[in-house]
């Protein structure tokens, strides 16, 4: 290859990771608004409704807001440290977009192990909670870190073992060959959210478990803990936070999207409906389960630590062990396991 | 390897890509916004009254048994995702092997469930 044709691809490849991340970060800016908007329209309230029209600005005048506050970095932390664990956590949550394809062939780096590659990534996570809770050298912080990575943990076994049924299922780790295992002529009914029904409830409530969400925000119950541990964090350090904290449940929604709902397929395969670009559908689907996760957090009461874990060790691992076995046991007794003799 | 490098390429170039805008974000304040410390502001997060003690103290011991737990069922799940993908073409063989390994998993696990490891109360 000439060295201009390098130089070119790079270039290419440079444009499409901008327009991805721009194009996220503004539908990040207008998932977080539609959150609050729920959130108030649940409690009869109106919620941000002054920042242009119905509130629409909200989202860029709190950016503004982030960036002209005065950055305070507490004199007994490590102040190297304090600074890049949000530097790592948002940068982590971000990179995850890297695999998620969009639409047939629309993901930036379209690798054959897709899958794992998001589930190293999401447990890194974890390092920046951890980090920025020990560096800010204070014990509202350290307390709330230990229990966010703690939560982070316990979660994540459980949906590695909803991961593996899928996969079962589909045969690939590949994020686009995984939706593509899911086209049939029935639609939406081919997809995997009706086979494996247990495995998309439990995946979606690990999901919000393992995002923080409400109702296990327990690292920040401001009743106990302030803010867990983003307490010694003000101004953008703050913002990197959660702005990562709401990339990946974006992140979480898509994973969901690909792995049950099959992705960019249209529900209703004939005519006017497969007409629909398919990034149109993966966004709707995605949207659904954020709203679906933002009903959650406005209906339901937060959990007690002690029955988040309970429900993470004794609930969700003895079931999604026990539907590992029995996928395995039925795929293979009917012979539908992809790559059977 | 240049197949390699151009199904990787992107990756490290999108995550650079996140970087950059990650570091701007976090370097914006330090630039534009309006800073004034004092002792009072600097000093650690606390209800009403001055830190007394070192904020890196012991802490409970289950939190180190939740990692623990943690590494062994997220190696496993490590361990199943290639059987995952091939199990069909490995056969009854490859089958009752991956229930074998689970079944001692699953002792395992029954064992540290009757001892109280997964008790917070």
């Amino acid at each position: 290859m000439e060295f201009g044709d390098i130089v070119l691809a790079v270039a290419i490849m440079l444009g499409k990771s901008l327009l991805l991340l721009v194009a996220l970060l503004i539908f990040i800016a207008y998932a977080l608004l539609a959150d609050r908007k729920i959130w108030a329209a649940v409690q009869l309230r109106r919620g941000p409704n002054v920042v242009g029209p119905w509130g629409l600005l909200q989202s860029f005048a709190d950016l503004l807001k982030f960036v002209l506050k005065e950055p305070v970095i507490p004199a007994p932390a490590n102040k190297g440290m304090f600074l890049l664990a949000p530097l790592l956590f948002c940068v982590l949550s971000l990179a995850a977009w890297a695999v998620i394809p969009l639409n047939a062939g629309w993901a930036i780096a379209d690798i054959n192990v897709g899958i794992l590659y998001i589930f190293a990534i999401s447990s890194l996570g974890v390092y920046g909670v951890i980090m920025g809770g020990w560096a800010s050298n204070s014990k509202y912080p350290f307390l709330g870190a230990l229990r966010s990575a703690a939560q982070m943990v316990s979660y994540e076994v459980s949906i590695g073992f909803v991961i593996v049924t899928v996969l079962m299922c589909a045969g690939t780790l590949n994020l686009s060959k995984i939706v593509e295992a899911q086209n049939s002529s029935f639609g939406l009914l081919g997809w995997y959210w009706l086979p494996l029904f247990p495995m998309f409830v439990v995946f979606f409530i690990s999901a919000m478990a393992e995002t923080n969400r409400p109702p296990f925000d327990l690292p920040e119950a401001e009743s106990e803990l302030v803010a867990g541990y983003m307490v010694e964090y003000s101004s953008t350090p703050y913002l990197l936070f959660m702005l990562g904290e709401y990339v990946a449940i974006m992140t979480m929604c898509s994973i969901g999207t690909i792995l049950f709902l099959g992705g960019w397929l249209s529900p209703i395969p004939f005519a006017p409906f497969t007409w629909v670009p398919g990034v149109i559908w993966f966004i709707l689907k995605a949207s659904f389960l954020f709203f679906m996760m933002a009903m959650a957090k406005a209906m339901v009461p937060r959990y007690r630590y002690d029955q988040l874990m309970r429900l993470g060790w004794k609930v969700f691992l003895p079931i999604s062990l026990a539907m590992v076995v029995i996928v395995a046991t039925v795929l293979m007794a009917t012979g539908l396991a992809p790559g059977m003799r | 390897m240049t197949n390699l490098l151009a199904d990787y390429l992107p990756l490290v170039i999108f995550i650079g890509v996140s970087l950059v805008i990650g570091l701007a974000l976090l370097v914006a304040p330090f630039i534009v916004a309006y800073s004034r410390p004092d002792v009072e502001k600097l000093s650690a997060y606390e209800c009403g009254f001055n830190a007394f003690d070192d904020a890196r103290m012991k802490f409970d011991v289950r939190f180190y048994l939740v990692a623990i737990l943690f590494i062994i069922f997220d190696l496993e799940v490590a361990f199943l995702f290639p059987w995952a993908i091939t199990f069909g073409g490995l056969g009854w063989f490859g089958f009752l092997s991956m229930m074998m390994f689970l079944g001692v998993l699953t002792v395992g696990f029954v064992y540290e469930w009757k001892k109280g490891a997964l008790e917070w109360d």
